[in-house]
């Protein structure tokens, strides 16, 4: 072994020379050494994180703002959210105006062009985008640390100046409905609407892409009436993470966006309907030749008791690559290169989706097996060793999450979503910690059974409607 | 622009070589309890024999069914049981390996990547399970979506005449299945060597006691000869090259246009300027093209220009791909679009950017590139593939003072470089919806 110092160019190969193929060694061979198989070596004490300097305040306007110092390289995240929904989002216009409202506020402002936006942004090593889904209209933007003040400059004047010039919004509102054609097109897409619809019926939340004719009749009297209702300070979220003082970045923040004052409160999500069990649909997709299978059921919030054993023990079945539904699915089996069981949260509660992507002559088998591991999780819950490598993974995974700036942002920023604050992320670990085997248990046959499931399956119904029927439990057309 | 110092200060780096060939990286960086692992193996899939197109990525997933220590299924369970997360990725020149661990979970990743590297257990079983899984991977990735492998599947096969530069690197069906266990062992046996890969480590962990994990635990893998490495240089084409391909599930055309990258091991500034180049075309409103063709005359829905054929930068040796690809209405004709962007190129060719557009870029860039080095394992990726690739991890940490010394007059060489005369076109339309 040789230490070099770090400058130099390392040298040059000696000249390399291939083995003939008499030297060469076979499968099996390669598979074993004279020492032979070797020990694991043990976890070492693992060093704890220390608190970051942090601010969580509401100002005057109502705007609850989050600051965090993390340094590290000298940039500066910012994530905006702002509820999105509310008495508005029963218009039948809601999806499509807010979709071109996301699309169409960096067009310009009173005191910027489109290119003067993203050119001021660009100066700073900056970057801003808005998107928009059925609960909230978020903003999330970088820039070099010095350039903050740029930054938050932007997204004050966006905030309370945008103009949706009428040119700019026609040509978005062409190059949305292409977007959204390209998009329908997706496998992903298609066995998402239809999952939405089959589960939540007609509500607000599954209109996560609007029809290409509405946004073709969207206007900027539609996007300035909607900016002016919904784009509000009170019930929204700024959240700051980088090489910045966070109390000097609350003060930067309170004199760039004192004059985003609209007043209202911004709109939230209805509730949900409640999920239950019932038949899965078949959704046909003639001469396609991979499948989607989606399926969901109700779970609980990260407020709930219950939700650090739910978490464990949806792991442990299918939320991560060592669970037992990906073991099953793609590596005893090779149905599928990916399989997944996750939650997803709205601010009231949670569903499970447990999801994979098959070839279309395995369909009904991958699925069956999907309702395998289901019941088998719920009546032969996982092991003490299951639990310790999923808990080991949950506090891990988490720890690896939030170690940029950016992570740590868009996580604080989710989390404030639903009403949760930093000191949350921080306490969680420490709640995994004392998760007990019985409690695993109990979360597995309560929400992992498969009689609580629903969901859709998107296939050639050529190829698959016969063995899928001969499974039952799922509407054939 | 901010004096703050990045995390990870070269200077605290180590280079190590073990008895056997294998190049050691230790990059501590001691502000969060992480560290990641990374094994970069000097073989990508311009290296798989014809015949065998995508064996190399094959192979790469072969790596994760176990060893001679670890059952199949126990890297994974090993990795994520520790707190960790884990991939790997088959590219142009090299494959990588790694794992992002609690720091506790240091000598783990160490002894995880070294069992494989020392004694992978390749079976039939395992061989047929994974093509069935990578069989899958194409159908999700490629087959089974709109615009799938476009461009960086369809392209190459445009722009290259040679096996290793042209052919599909996802691999043919037929390949995949007539793969055996014997192609397996061979392509070990002649690319696994110690000496034929470079070991990354970064995080929190002492560099002495790191160098001697690392010795204990892949210091006993014997030393192979080190394969030959063929360049995979071709010369230019020597005119445009146009050629049509049908996808099924597009719902509108998209055309993508290939050029050739000078060598960034011969001509790193000429390389570095295309990659500035792509920006000033595409990146940000204020973007030549996007300008011209998005906003000017509608002629696209969306247009992208990147230096790299996997759309970034230096992952490669020479030869590589500029692309820029489109999107556009049935309504335009390619060569509309086409036409607009040599327009576009001879303008830039004739008058370069001005300074405070590519002030703007470059400060830009600036910014991406410090987001990539935030995360331990983008900043573990780079120096790895910096290293393999182009024999200098240093080269990662220098690229903003590149990027930022790129001059107007080597822009406006780089928009003269892409010549109608040497390129390749690729036109896609959409086709009957299956």
């Amino acid at each position: 072994m040789s230490a070099e110092s770090t400058v130099e160019l390392r040298s040059a190969a000696s000249p390399p020379t291939a083995p003939s193929p008499a030297e060469r060694r076979s499968a099996e061979e390669i598979g074993r050494t004279p020492a032979g198989p070797r020990e694991l070596p043990p976890l070492r004490p693992q060093p704890q994180v220390p608190a970051p300097e942090e601010t969580d305040t509401v100002l005057t306007t109502g705007l609850r703002v989050i600051a965090v110092h993390r340094p590290g390289v000298p940039m500066v995240e910012v994530r905006l959210r702002i509820p999105f929904s509310g008495e508005d989002a029963a218009r039948p216009m809601h999806a499509a105006i807010a979709e071109v409202l996301a699309s169409t506020v960096l067009s310009g402002t009173t005191r910027r062009t489109r290119v003067s936006l993203d050119d001021d942004l660009a100066g700073v090593g900056g970057e801003i985008g808005f998107s928009v889904d059925p609960e909230r209209l978020a903003a999330a933007g970088h820039a070099l640390a010095d350039g903050l003040p740029t930054l938050l400059d932007v997204i004050a004047d966006v905030l309370t100046g945008a103009t949706y010039p009428d040119e700019e919004v026609a040509r978005e509102r062409e190059r949305l409905a292409e977007r959204i054609q390209v998009a329908s097109a997706q496998p992903s897409v298609i066995a998402r609407r239809a999952l939405q619809r089959h589960r939540y019926g007609d509500h607000p939340v599954t209109r996560e892409m609007p029809e290409v004719a509405d946004v073709a009749a969207v206007t900027q009297d539609d996007l300035l009436a909607m900016h002016r209702r919904q784009v509000v300070p009170r019930g929204s979220v700024l959240v700051l993470v980088g090489d910045l003082d966070p109390t000097t970045a609350v003060a930067a923040v309170e004199a760039s966006l004192a004059g985003w004052d609209t007043p209202g409160e911004a709109g939230l999500l209805p509730p949900l309907p409640e999920l239950h069990g019932s038949e899965l649909l078949l959704v046909d997709r003639p001469g396609a030749v991979q499948s989607q299978l989606r399926l969901s059921a109700a779970a609980v919030p990260r407020t709930d008791p219950r939700y650090p054993a739910l978490q464990l023990a949806n792991l442990a079945f299918g939320g991560y690559f060592s669970s037992r539904l990906v073991e099953n699915l793609r590596e005893d089996k090779g149905y599928t290169y990916h399989a997944s069981s996750s939650l997803e949260f709205d601010p009231y509660g949670a569903a499970l989706l447990v999801e994979t992507d098959c070839a279309s002559e395995v369909t009904a088998p991958a699925l069956l097996e999907m309702r395998y591991e289901l019941g088998r999780v719920a009546v032969v819950p996982p092991s003490a060793a299951e639990l310790e490598s999923a808990r080991r993974y949950a506090i891990g995974s988490l720890l690896i999450s939030m170690n940029t700036q950016a992570g740590l942002a868009s996580t604080l920023a989710g989390l404030a979503g639903v009403g949760l604050d930093p000191a949350w992320v921080r306490e969680h670990p420490q709640r995994l910690e004392a998760v007990t085997l019985e409690q695993v248990h109990a979360a597995a046959a309560e929400f992992l059974a498969p009689a609580r499931f629903t969901g859709v399956v998107v296939a050639d119904a050529a190829t698959s409607a016969e063995s899928l029927r001969a499974l039952g439990g799922i509407r054939v057309p | 622009m901010s004096t703050a110092p990045t995390s990870a200060p070269p200077e605290q780096r180590q280079r190590l070589t073990l008895d056997n060939g294998l190049r050691v990286l230790l990059a501590p960086d001691r502000t969060n309890p992480v560290v990641g692992v990374a094994v970069h193996v000097d073989v990508g899939f311009r290296s798989e024999p014809q015949g065998r197109t995508g064996f190399a990525h094959l192979f790469e997933h072969l790596m994760f069914q176990g060893s001679e220590s670890l059952e199949k299924l126990a890297h994974f369970r090993h990795v994520q049981g520790s707190g960790g997360v884990f991939n790997g990725s088959t590219h142009q020149d090299y494959t990588d390996y790694f794992e992002i661990l609690p720091a506790g979970a240091l000598e783990r990743g160490l002894f995880l990547e070294a069992d494989r590297l020392r004694a992978p257990k390749l079976t039939e079983e395992n061989l047929h399970n994974q093509i069935d899984v990578v069989k899958e991977e194409i159908r999700l990735n490629v087959l089974n979506r709109p615009y799938g492998g476009f461009p960086w599947i369809l392209l190459p096969p445009v722009l290259y005449s040679t096996f290793a530069n042209a052919h599909n690197g996802y691999g043919d069906f037929t390949d995949l299945e007539t793969s055996t266990l014997d192609d397996a062992a061979a392509f070990f046996d002649a690319y696994y060597a110690p000496g034929n890969a470079v070991l990354t480590v970064v995080g929190d962990f002492d560099p002495d006691d790191a160098g001697e994990l690392v010795t204990r635990h892949f210091g006993d893998i014997p030393a192979r000869p080190v394969p030959a490495r063929p360049s995979f240089g071709e010369p230019a084409p020597d005119g445009e090259r146009l050629e049509s391909v049908v996808d099924a599930h597009a719902p509108l055309p998209a055309l993508a246009m290939g050029y050739r990258l000078p060598d960034p091991g011969t001509d790193l500034a000429g390389y570095l300027a295309h990659a500035v180049l792509g920006s000033l075309l595409t990146d940000g409103e204020a973007a030549r093209l996007t300008q011209r063709l998005v906003y000017g005359d509608g002629l696209v829905t969306d247009v992208s220009a990147s230096a790299g054929l996997m759309g970034a930068p230096l992952d490669a040796r020479d030869p590589d791909t500029f692309t820029i690809t489109a999107v556009h209405p049935d309504t335009v004709d390619p060569r509309q679009v086409v036409d607009a962007v040599d327009a576009e190129l001879l303008v830039l060719g004739e008058r370069g950017p001005d300074a405070e557009e590519l002030r703007r870029v470059t400060a830009r860039w600036a910014g991406a590139l410090h987001r990539e080095q935030d995360r331990l394992m983008n900043r573990m990726l780079a120096l790895g593939s910096a290293e393999l690739l182009h024999g200098r991890a240093e080269l990662s940490d220098e690229l903003p003072g590149a990027i930022a010394a790129v001059t107007p007059e080597a822009v406006a060489a780089a928009a003269n470089a892409l010549r109608p005369d040497a390129r390749a076109l690729l036109v896609l339309t959409p086709g009957a919806s299956a």
